[in-house]
């Protein structure tokens, strides 16, 4: 019920239309988040087409096929654009390489300890511990890398790597992957500390994947008489596979993609070998160790690098998105 | 086997299986049970040494960057340009001022890009382009950071370059600013969406538009989230080295311009003062780590704090 | 003090226990009786239908409780559970009934912080004995839970998941027809047992999940409102199914819904909450346990009168 005054209204009412100020200020705040929103795609676009340009003349030069098989790296003189009369060599297969192998070295040491810590954290600690363990982890995420470089340098390599390589050297010396002569840096060295540094984001992923796991096909595990450890092995772990492989995958991106560490311990040497021990280099580091050396031709050549480790990382994050994705989102990594 | 058990050795363990009828007691194990038991203890305890085996390594680091970084740290280092790695008396002042020069730049650069493209995510976001756009800054945190100093060597500083400025902090700032962008993004957009829809719904009632209602009651009411997110994009932005060494390219004397001129900053000296064979240069290159981690370690922990605060009072 | 010989009156009795239960019951009995509550009602005068103990206990609980941390969610219970027969579990929510039963066959030790004390008898063993494996405890005591949690894999590798684990090396694929015919599933499965059990209808998943548990061939079947999430007529056949199940398990099954309790059950235990006004403290007690017409015709108690004709909870 409502009660009806007789007085009339001192202005007649506003319409619903809004004042012009506003009618202009919404769309224009929308139109600029849009816009800005959609930066991400102009900047990604720009970084390929600004990199492949400056690298072309060097895969007109080699082929890009050549430049990705070749094993010899010579840094030409010329200052011309014009790929004839480039005078180096470029080939990148010794780069490609240790790129790989290091990866793999990390992945391979840091993905069964990644899943056990996460394991542990989500399904064995004290309910207490788990946070503060959790940030413990990604603490390590935090240290610069020129940290873990400068820490392997002088510390791991001559205290711990070099005398364990020394002995594998004498126990397993024979087998290809373990040739002398021991340096110190190395693949191997490169790759361990790798692992410690990827470590943190495939844990936070993977800790990530199994919490979303439901608790009640966990308690129908339980409730037939499965062990703690059964039900991580036949419950949580075989439906949380692909977030696990997307998790490594987020990890290889990261250890190809890593630079100065493995600058710092790799050995840089511009040829390849089948053992882990000995020396060699890898595409983000050949680019940050060459480049205050680099001619004009060279800093092509580089570029050229660049884009291959481009593509490389884009595949690898492309495809782990693609399937961390699929389990839902995951907020925590962006971080770590 | 429990000496309990009344049944006759055969009918126990191995292959024997119970009918629901026939009770054995519970000690005696059935089948597998005993190896399923020991195979149980043996991965809990795997699980607990990895988890201890994780840790030694940070302390490690923290153990070995303290010992080593406190002995380098003294009013000269923060004061002092490193004219040689030989010298004795010298200091990261240059370091440090260009490390503040890129990351002031880079700051500005990266968080209100990064806090819009968040807010287009959650307040405009639809359909496929922003999934697009979700996709692609999540792609972005992979990219690895030498090639994006590459690309700016190549927008900036390259023969071929377009905008020519050659090495400076600003080149060096554009590339942090890239490498931080998609880390801004996606945590801002996390924090906004925890902004509960009542609020916004609240603020619609008053009468306010959209963009008022983002700018005033979201943005605000978010804040402590966002300030975390953005801290923790700082703390990675000020630890890279490798994009620095192609666009800031180093300096061991102070620079104070910022358009021009190549510039020094705390991981470039590090590496370098590192990579040299001198005893002087290496123990400050100890102590320039050690103030690079307590800076990061400092931003990680207030981020955390302020962080975990926010969480309680949403 | 009433004097009939009840088990909730004996309950009450030992001074390690005084327990809320008794004065409170007390206090509800009484000023029902100022009410006027019909006489075939009254809790003192039946000496005819004095409770009939169980003969052949599958659990005999001594004053077992259980807390979470500090908080005893239920407290001091007493009680026998009968060999193949279907015991219910009543009462509001909160009345700490699917805690009781969690802790039966110790799915509670899986939550962190819960502790059991008393004891926990089963077949003439502590449960909770320290060198008592719990996993070996539900190896023996299988559970059905509220929502139906089939595996995300096939319907045979559902039921064989059990099996498997424990290491059955007889016929696979006759062990899983076999309880599947049990639940009388196998009909509507046996062309697509390759299919994802998320395939199925609620009311076949909750089938399917029985189905699950008796292939490890348990001695107890614990069901915490298996029916809750299945509509009328899937929860008929969960009903008919375990009428049939009972011959060879012993059932204990947690429900909200008392017309199930009575159609299914030979006893049923009635818990309520009993609040501790200095602490603010919520804990289950078992007000009344007897054959389930006792308890649905002609309670003891007057709380337990009050929840089955639907005066209060």
């Amino acid at each position: 019920m409502s009660v009806i005054t007789d007085q009339k209204p001192q202005d007649p009412p506003p319409g619903l239309r809004s004042r012009k100020r506003r009618r202009v200020a919404d769309p224009a705040f929308r139109w600029f988040v849009t816009i800005t929103g959609t930066s991400v795609f102009i900047i990604l676009a720009a970084m390929v087409v600004r990199t492949t340009t400056e690298a072309w003349p060097i895969f007109q030069h080699q082929g890009f096929f050549g430049f990705l098989t070749g094993d010899r790296w010579v840094s030409g003189g010329s200052r011309s654009d014009d790929p004839a009369d480039f005078t180096g060599v470029y080939g990148a297969w010794p780069f490609i390489y240790g790129t790989l192998v290091t990866a793999l070295i990390a992945i391979v040491l840091a993905l069964p300890l990644a899943l056990c810590i996460a394991f542990y954290i989500n399904q064995l600690a004290p309910r207490r511990l788990r946070k503060p363990l959790s940030y413990t982890v990604e603490m390590l995420a935090a240290v610069p890398s020129i940290v873990f470089g400068m820490w392997g340098l002088f510390w791991l390599v001559p205290n711990v790597l070099r005398p364990f390589f020394e002995w594998l050297e004498s126990w397993a010396g024979g087998f290809f992957l373990f040739e002398g002569p021991v340096f110190g840096p190395g693949y191997l060295a490169a790759g361990i500390v790798l692992a410690i540094m990827i470590l943190p984001i495939i844990t936070a992923i993977v800790r990530e994947v199994i919490a979303v796991n439901p608790m009640d096909q966990q308690n129908a595990a339980y409730a037939l008489g499965a062990t703690r450890f059964e039900v991580m092995r036949k419950v949580i772990l075989p439906s949380s596979f692909s977030g696990i492989v997307g998790a490594s995958m987020l990890g290889l991106g990261r250890a190809v993609g890593e630079t100065i560490a493995v600058m710092m311990l790799i050995g840089s040497t511009k040829s390849w070998d089948s053992s882990l021990l000995q020396r060699g280099d890898s595409m983000a580091a050949l680019i940050a160790s060459l480049f205050k050396e680099a001619t004009p031709e060279g800093v092509r050549g580089l570029m050229a690098i660049g884009v291959a480790l481009f593509l490389f990382t884009m595949v690898i994050n492309v495809a782990a998105r693609l399937l961390v994705w699929r389990i839902g989102r995951v907020a925590g990594d962006a971080a770590v | 086997m429990s000496a309990t058990s009344d049944l006759k050795p055969a009918e126990r363990g191995a292959g024997e299986r119970t009918t629901p009828t026939g009770h054995r007691p519970l000690r005696e194990t059935q089948g597998n049970a005993g190896r399923r038991a020991v195979a149980n203890r043996v991965a809990l305890t795997v699980l607990t040494v990895a988890m201890v085996v994780a840790v030694i390594p940070l302390v490690l680091i923290l153990f070995k960057v303290a010992s080593e970084g406190l002995a380098a740290v003294g009013w000269n280092f923060f004061t002092l340009d490193e004219p040689t790695y030989r010298v004795e008396e010298a200091g990261y002042r240059a370091g440090f001022v260009g490390t503040a020069y890129i990351m002031v730049g880079a700051i500005l650069m990266a968080i209100p890009l990064g806090l819009a493209t968040a807010i287009y995510l959650v307040e405009y976001g639809r359909g496929r382009l922003a999934s697009f756009v979700r996709f692609f800054t999540d792609v972005m945190t992979g990219i690895p950071s030498i090639f994006v100093g590459l690309f700016v060597y190549g927008l900036l500083i390259s023969s071929g370059a377009i905008f020519h400025t050659g090495f400076s902090a600003f080149a060096a700032s554009l590339a942090i600013a890239i490498i931080m962008l998609p880390i801004v993004t996606r945590s801002s957009e996390e924090m906004l969406k925890l902004v509960p829809d009542e609020w916004r719904n609240a603020s619609y009632a008053l009468g306010a538009s959209k963009s008022r209602t983002v700018l005033t009651t979201v943005l605000p009411a978010a804040a402590p989230g966002l300030a975390t997110g953005s801290m923790l994009a700082v703390a990675r932005g000020v630890g890279e080295t490798a994009p620095l060494i192609l666009t800031a390219l180093g300096s061991r004397y102070l620079v104070t311009t910022y358009f021009s001129d190549a510039q020094g900053a705390v991981p470039l000296q590090i590496h370098s003062g590192a990579m040299q064979p001198f005893e002087a240069g290496i123990e400050r290159a100890w102590g320039g780590a050690l103030s690079l981690f307590v800076i990061v370690l400092l931003l990680v922990v207030v981020a955390r704090f302020v962080g975990s605060r926010a969480n309680k009072l949403g | 003090m009433t004097p009939s010989p009840t088990q909730t009156e004996e309950r009450t009795a030992p001074p390690a226990g005084p327990g809320a239960a008794g004065p409170a019951a007390d206090s509800a009995a009484d000023s029902a009786a100022a009410e006027g509550t019909p006489p075939e009602e009254s809790t003192a005068t039946q000496p005819a239908e004095e409770q009939e103990p169980v003969q052949d206990a599958v659990f005999d609980l001594q004053d077992v409780s259980v807390r979470y941390g500090s908080f005893i969610a239920v407290g001091d219970i007493t009680m026998k559970v009968p060999r193949h027969q279907v015991t219910a579990f009543i009462g509001p929510s909160g009345c700490g009934k699917s805690t009781l039963l969690r802790c039966l066959n110790r799915m509670n030790d899986l939550v962190p912080g819960a502790s059991v004390t008393g004891e926990l008898i089963y077949n003439g063993e502590n449960v909770y004995a320290p060198d008592v494996d719990p996993a070996e405890v539900r190896r023996r005591i299988g559970m059905v839970f509220q929502k139906p949690n089939p595996f995300p894999k096939s319907i045979y590798e559902n039921v064989a998941f059990g099996p498997r684990l424990n290491g059955f090396s007889g016929d696979l694929d006759g062990l899983v027809q076999q309880s599947l015919e049990r639940v009388g599933l196998w009909s509507e499965v046996k062309d697509k047992l390759k299919e994802s059990g998320h395939a199925l209808s609620g009311g076949q998943q909750q089938r399917l999940c029985i189905a699950r548990a008796i292939a490890v061939e348990p001695d107890v079947l614990l069901m915490d409102e298996p029916c809750s999430a299945l509509d009328p007529i899937a929860t008929l056949k969960i009903e008919d199914l375990i009428h049939q199940l009972k011959s060879t398990y012993s059932i204990v099954i947690v429900t909200h819904n008392m017309q199930q309790a009575a159609r299914v059950s030979d006893r049923t235990a009635f818990f309520s909450v009993n609040i501790d006004d200095h602490q603010g403290m919520r804990t289950g007690r078992l007000v009344e346990y007897d054959r389930t017409t006792k308890i649905f015709n002609n309670p003891a108690q007057q709380r337990t009168e009050d929840y089955v004709t639907g005066r209060f909870g």
